[in-house]
């Protein structure tokens, strides 16, 4: 059993969803990931998700952007990237960590040599958002002969018929961006939330995450009573660009409260 | 050798060979599924048809003429130039050919709204000017570098109605106006229609901004035959995304003995890296805005910036189809640095009563190179892509004159 399945049949035992924070890799800068990582799991992650700075983050809204920027103003690399995965698996066997980013680092790298050194820094799946399904094919063969999840975006805009292609390739989890629009966009609609996962759900066993537009305990609760994971990114981001200062201690303290309000989500 | 007599291209999914594909967020392939679907069923609708060709004969001014510069040929003493007059189409360039197929696609698919991306401001205010002609709401992005150098242009778009959104993200360049042109099209895609302006993006834009420029090429089939009764040794287009170029290229890749030269922006010479000439360059295959290309990268697949005295040309990719056609060979890609192209844009006012875009001085750099070399009896027809009205400014800045 992956370290991705494990988290997601440990916490629906306990009727619980899991808490997906995301931060940038390198963000604000390189020395500082690894325990922003850690700082991120002693407030309650149950998988985190590293982003891969780009210089062309098109799916991503100024937040995000900015994050990037100042991974890339380090020249943060994709190796790099690793090497931080590596030095967090020397605290954490067990928090799984998904490599969230874009196509062309990967294909710059190679699949195979990508595939193997991010298995080898102890990398549990990766989302590569400009890699639909249609193109997937052979990156995902790779990834998954060296046992690593692919993890599949699905949209608002999803129609029914283009979900076998996406089951017949995703493994982990699939993660459904709950709005039209960028991240750290603002108009979560939960109703429209909860039927398209009832729909989804017909066609898909995996675990099923929301994120796009989840921006504090009450709206993290709401998401946690429709899907099995809630993932949090730009809320987070605009905690890492007010400052260095107190930083870890203020990614923890603000995803223990997201956990508090998750966990009264079903009671 | 390959058979360029059957060229069929691309394949169902967009691929011209490795090349082309859709590599877009998931929100956006059901909205590029329908553009598919609508874009073939109007393409064998005989009334859209009628509708594309009326409005580039009436609207547009077509067919463009194609004209001999006999002065500036006799200059350089070599080949005939002869050149593809696009700039004198309605908004000065090749870019409304397409603007209007795309605004016909629009109003078909029942959006109200468009939206563009500009890097010289020709692709924005082609775009404004069919959104005002069929009434439709049009927001241009634009790189905030690029609002500085083509300032004419932006008033333009702003007199057509155009909002112009100056994009201050990244290199402020083409590259970020086409990033955020995306942002807004995943966070409007029910209303929005994006009417992309170059041969590059997801499948189908690659595909239907070729078919709607090839109108170009097909002209000129004609138009030799007439003024000389034969076809030309060479084509000689510059190559940013690589619009114009696949206009005027495709309908001759079968016919053999037409040479297709494709100029890119060697920028301050391909030697110093301060260019944007990946396929001259050598760059290797990635990923970027919805395609898989030849792309200006470093190792770790980061884009870089590029540079280009040409705003038109200042992009770290080129069209799918261009990258396709230099590995099967049928065409051949060089560069023209910045200084040759203001030297060719400077014969061709000098020689021939004509203001060139700066794009377009980079094929007519080449061409002049390539004419020296050839026999007078040899004929090289130029894609005169685009007027240079627009260009004032920055060759007066670049000349130190106060306007």
């Amino acid at each position: 059993m992956s370290r991705i399945q494990k988290v997601f049949s440990q916490l629906a035992s306990q009727q619980r969803q899991a808490l997906i924070p995301f931060i940038t890799a390198g963000d604000p800068r390189p020395g500082l990931t690894v325990a922003l990582m850690h700082a991120l799991v002693a407030g309650g992650a149950d998988i985190l998700e590293l982003g891969v700075p780009f210089s062309d983050p098109m799916a991503d809204g100024p937040v995000i952007q900015r994050a990037s920027e100042r991974a890339l103003a380090h020249k943060v690399s994709l190796r790099q990237v690793l090497a931080m995965v590596a030095e967090f698996r020397q605290r954490d066997a067990d928090t799984p960590v998904v490599l969230m980013g874009y196509a062309n680092p990967v294909e710059a790298m190679g699949y195979e040599a990508f595939a193997v050194a991010a298995k080898a820094a102890g990398v549990d799946g990766v989302l590569t958002v400009d890699l639909p399904p249609e193109e997937a094919e052979e990156c995902s063969g790779v990834l998954r002969a060296h046992g690593l999840d692919q993890i599949f975006l699905l949209a608002p805009t999803t129609p029914e018929s283009r979900l076998k292609a996406a089951a017949r390739l995703a493994s982990g989890y699939v993660y459904y961006v709950s709005l039209k629009g960028v991240t750290g966009s603002a108009n979560l609609d939960i109703d429209s939330v909860a039927s398209k996962l009832a729909m989804l759900k017909q066609h898909l066993s995996l675990p099923i995450g929301v994120g796009f537009g989840i921006r504090d305990a009450d709206s993290a609760r709401r998401v946690a009573q429709v899907a099995d994971a809630v993932v949090i990114g730009s809320r987070l981001v605009q905690e890492v660009e007010a400052g260095e200062e107190g930083l870890a201690e203020r990614l923890t303290a603000f995803l223990a409260s997201v956990r508090a309000a998750m966990d009264t989500a079903r009671a | 050798m390959n058979d360029f007599l059957r060229y069929d291209q691309p394949d169902p999914r967009g691929h011209f060979g490795q090349f082309g594909g859709i590599y877009v967020a998931e929100t956006l392939m059901p909205a590029l599924d329908e553009l598919r679907i609508e874009y073939e069923k109007a393409i064998n609708d005989a009334d859209f048809m009628a509708e594309f060709r009326y409005e580039l004969k009436h609207y547009v001014g077509r067919p463009s003429p194609i004209y001999h510069a006999k002065r500036w040929s006799e200059e350089i003493g070599g080949a005939q130039i002869y050149l593809k007059r696009e700039d004198l189409n309605h908004t000065g360039a090749h870019k409304v050919n397409n603007t209007i197929g795309q605004a016909l696609l629009a109003r078909r698919m029942g959006k109200k709204r468009v939206i563009a991306e500009t890097g010289a401001g020709q692709h924005g205010v082609a775009s404004a000017t069919v959104a005002a002609r069929y009434g439709l709401e049009c927001v241009v992005y634009m790189g905030a570098e690029d609002v500085a150098r083509q300032s004419p242009n932006v008033f333009r778009m702003k007199l057509l109605g155009a909002q112009v959104v100056a994009v201050s993200s990244g290199s402020k360049t083409l590259k970020d106006a086409m990033n955020e042109a995306m942002r807004d099209w995943v966070t409007n895609v029910d209303s929005t229609y994006y009417i992309i302006g170059t041969c590059a993006g997801p499948h189908p834009y690659p595909m239907l901004v070729r078919d709607f420029q090839c109108v170009i090429g097909e002209e000129c089939k004609t138009q030799m035959i007439d003024l000389i009764g034969r076809q030309p040794d060479a084509v000689v287009a510059c190559v940013g995304g690589g619009s114009n170029a696949i206009g005027i290229f495709h309908p001759y890749i079968d016919v053999p003995g037409v040479r297709l030269i494709g100029v890119e922006a060697g920028g301050d010479g391909l030697e110093t890296g301060r260019h944007a000439a990946p396929l001259t360059a050598n760059a290797k295959p990635g990923v970027l805005h919805g395609n898989r290309t030849y792309l200006m990268q470093d190792p770790d697949g980061q884009i870089i910036e590029t540079h280009s005295i040409s705003a038109g040309l200042d992009y770290p990719g080129v069209g799918p189809e261009h990258s396709y056609l230099k590995d099967i060979e049928r065409a051949e890609y060089v560069a023209a640095t910045d200084a040759e192209a203001l030297a060719a844009f400077h014969d061709l006012c000098r020689y021939e009563g004509i203001i060139p875009a700066l794009e377009s001085s980079h094929a007519l750099a080449h061409a002049s190179k390539l004419a020296a070399t050839l026999p007078s009896d040899q004929i090289i027809l130029v894609n005169l892509s685009g007027r240079g009205d627009k260009d004032i400014p920055t060759i007066a800045r670049m000349e130190g004159i106060q306007l």
